[in-house]
């Protein structure tokens, strides 16, 4: 069984490629990437004008099963990853129950192999029922597969319970993921705290909210020599802080979501429940300050946080509305939007953060056109627009910031393991 | 000038021609109310819901007589929204009022933004009565009325507003609708109680706002002071130590008052909390004008009823 994609240019940063070049798959992994390759006996695809990548990789989706199935289920958020050109993705464990033990991780993974679409990761749980206070079974929910733990949406405020996490996930080669937030400083709050939450007279969460949590964690790596990444990193000092982490070699990465380097809080005004989001949309400084942060490489990866809800629930009051928007079918249109077309930055770079730069965060093998890895490839058109329609999405949910939106950037096609799944 | 603006959801998004427009309509309909028949036929027909999701007696007396003295229907309907369970209250609300078909729907709701959401989902004209710490158009408008009765005009005028500012919609509302109207607002009150870039709420309007550290500050020199309730359940939050420090530190006392100019007057949106923001002496006092505020609250909203129904078709 062989797949020649041909003609296309190929960007891989695992291995600096950026190139003109043919892509011969065989059995399902990266067989050769040659000048030309002869197409007998392949299926031939041609991509001519189309860049060719390696699979993307997104370290934060939430996926609602098990539990919440009316808002998505994994074999729709694995539809709505390879619409999106995401081979693999990390599903955070605030399912009900929580994926805080093995059998919940291994459910995943079975419903997952069910669904034969994007791969998906288990994330465990950090402490038991994500409540912060005993260290859920870290070593056996990595057997049964999970690659990372985090109790995201509940941050662990014990920082005593966080050290001790770090230093036992460390034992056991994983890596610990962090929802930055101090939950006593953001209180109630559901937007950012600056000059749009006094107009609107909604309460704020301060950007320290955020800081004092990544230079807590900071901290920690530095004590216990663990590995650290921090999730969706949404303020200027965030970046900073991270900037200088890395600076002195401290073992911290993290990633921005699409949605917090397109929007802003000046968004909120309106009141429309698709700009809640945890964490919220910051200011226009923070903005610019994740954009140079994705420039200079200080953030390692996009990940989306896809954090799909039911309308009714998002038809609320703003303040009672739940927190997220789905993210995974419009990732690489945004990032290319804003940050190609618009900042400038090179397509290897977006490429590096949608690819080798989560895999590399969170170890995981895919990520790359290595030969003889298996052939999870992205195939898409840089400057084709199109309107953003939640109505079409493959996902369950509809609730996106960027609905009407013109992005330009398009996936065509999604192979993993050399088959085509985007159709 | 015409008046085309369908819902009254906020002072923000009002134009100077607009709120003058309110307040012209408002000096008419204030006769009204002097009369010994205190009714007219204006809007004969007209149903105007006043549904509270919070509990209000002056705003909604307020409200309902204005709609009566203009011979609309009108209906009180009350929620809470702790006996609504999440996932039905904002979309259910909206259709159970639209199927009743009312012309105009006065909301006051805890949450910032609700009338803006309804507003999007209804046919019927919303107005605003407060929504949590957003804003309250209509008690802005009243005491604009108020002050511009007494001293003539609102411009050039320097303004006070003291108290819990981070909670305070009558705040907000009225910060907006003085400085488009060209007054100097300042703004005084516990630290922990003013929220994060006051100073900068008023777009392309710098230097109409000052936060001030200290009340005497604020009241130095003012023509108009205006006193916010204070919340019990605030001390719980660490927000200020104790009502007995707050009245010292951020009441309004005669020797306060001092500080003013000699014809200063006072206001609150009430209630009065006595001897905690306001002193009895300066709340019963001759430049109180508390009480008025609530006549002329009948007066500026049987206007904005008036304006925004009965021009609609």
């Amino acid at each position: 069984m062989k797949l020649l994609i041909k003609g296309g240019r190929i960007i891989d940063p695992s291995r600096q490629i950026d190139r003109t070049a043919d892509l011969l798959i065989e059995d399902g992994l990266v067989k050769s990437i040659e000048e030309t390759l002869p197409g007998d006996e392949a299926e031939v695809f041609d991509a001519s004008g189309f860049v060719v990548a390696p699979g993307f990789v997104d370290l934060h989706v939430h996926l609602r099963e098990p539990g919440e199935e009316y808002k998505e289920t994994i074999a729709s958020g694995a539809a709505a990853a390879v619409a999106g050109g995401f081979t693999s993705i990390c599903a955070m464990p605030n399912t009900q129950p929580v994926n805080d033990n093995a059998s919940v991780t291994r459910f995943i993974i079975d419903k997952a192999r069910d669904a034969g679409l994007a791969r998906v990761y288990p994330v465990g749980a950090i402490t038991h029922g994500s409540a912060g206070e005993e260290l859920a079974e870290f070593a056996e929910m990595k057997e049964a597969g999970a690659v990372a733990v985090s109790d995201d949406g509940r941050p662990v405020m014990n920082s005593q319970v966080m050290r001790h996490a770090l230093e036992y996930a460390h034992d056991h080669g994983l890596v610990v993921v962090d929802h930055a937030q101090d939950l006593n400083l953001s209180a109630d709050g559901v937007m950012h705290e600056g000059r749009y939450s006094t107009l609107l007279g909604l309460k704020g969460m301060s950007s320290g909210a955020e800081e004092n949590h990544v230079a807590r964690d900071v901290m920690l790596a530095e004590l216990t020599g663990a590995r650290i990444h921090i999730a969706h990193i949404s303020t200027a000092g965030s970046v900073e802080l991270v900037r200088r982490a890395k600076q002195r070699g401290l073992p911290v990465t993290c990633e921005v979501t699409p949605h917090h380097l397109a929007l802003t809080d000046a968004a909120v005004v309106g009141f429309d429940t698709n700009t809640k989001m945890n964490p919220p949309l910051r200011s226009e400084d923070d903005l610019v300050a994740l954009i140079e942060g994705v420039r200079d490489g200080t953030i390692d990866a996009i990940a989306t946080d896809h954090a799909p809800h039911h309308s009714d629930e998002k038809m609320l009051e703003y303040d009672r509305a739940p927190s997220g928007v789905v993210g995974l079918e419009t990732a690489l249109g945004v990032a290319l939007t804003v940050l190609h077309h618009t900042a400038g930055i090179p397509l290897t770079r977006i490429i590096e953060m949608l690819t080798i730069g989560p895999a590399r965060a969170f170890s995981l093998s895919c990520g790359t056109l290595a030969l003889g890895s298996p052939a999870d490839v992205t195939v898409f058109v840089a400057e084709r627009e199109w309107t953003c329609n939640p109505q079409r999405f493959k996902s369950k949910s509809r609730n996106s910031p960027f609905a009407g939106w013109n992005l330009r950037g398009q996936v065509l096609k999604t192979f993993i393991g050399g088959q085509n799944v985007r159709g | 000038m015409a008046f085309t603006a369908k819902h009254l959801l906020g002072i923000r998004e009002l134009s100077v021609e607009e709120i003058t427009t309110i307040l012209d309509s408002a000096d008419s309909f204030k006769e009204v109310s002097t009369r010994a028949i205190k009714k007219v036929p204006t809007l004969r027909g007209k149903t105007v819901i006043n549904f509270f999701f919070e509990a209000s007696t002056r705003t909604r007396t307020s409200f309902e007589i204005a709609a009566k003295r203009l011979s609309a229907d009108s209906i009180n309907i009350s929620a809470s929204t702790s006996s609504v369970s999440k996932g039905e209250t904002l979309i259910d609300t909206a259709r159970n009022l639209e199927a009743m078909a009312p012309d105009a729907i006065v909301i006051r709701h805890p949450s910032p933004g609700v009338p803006h959401q309804l507003a999007t989902m209804i046919d019927a004209s919303i107005i605003n009565a407060g929504d949590g710490a957003h804003e309250h158009p209509t008690q802005a408008l009243l005491d604009a009325f108020t002050i511009r009765e007494r001293k003539g005009r609102i411009a050039g005028l320097q303004i006070a507003i003291i108290g819990d500012i981070m909670h305070s919609r009558v705040a907000r509302s009225n910060t907006h609708l003085l400085t488009k109207l060209g007054a100097h607002v300042r703004i005084a009150g516990p630290r922990t109680l003013i929220p994060p870039h006051y100073d900068k709420l008023i777009e392309n309007s710098e230097g109409s706002v000052t936060v001030c550290r200290r009340v005497d500050e604020a009241i130095a020199g003012s023509d108009v002071v205006m006193m916010l309730r204070i919340q019990r359940e605030r001390m719980t939050n660490a927000f200020f130590p104790s009502l007995k420090e707050y009245s010292v530190e951020y009441g309004l006392t005669l020797r306060r008052l001092e500080l003013a100019a000699a014809d200063c007057i006072v206001m609150h949106p009430g209630p009065v909390n006595r001897g905690i923001e306001i002193s009895s002496e300066v709340a019963d006092g001759s430049r109180s004008l508390i009480l008025d505020q609530v006549t002329n609250g009948v007066a500026v909203r049987m206007a904005i009823l008036f304006l925004l129904v009965a021009t609609e078709g």
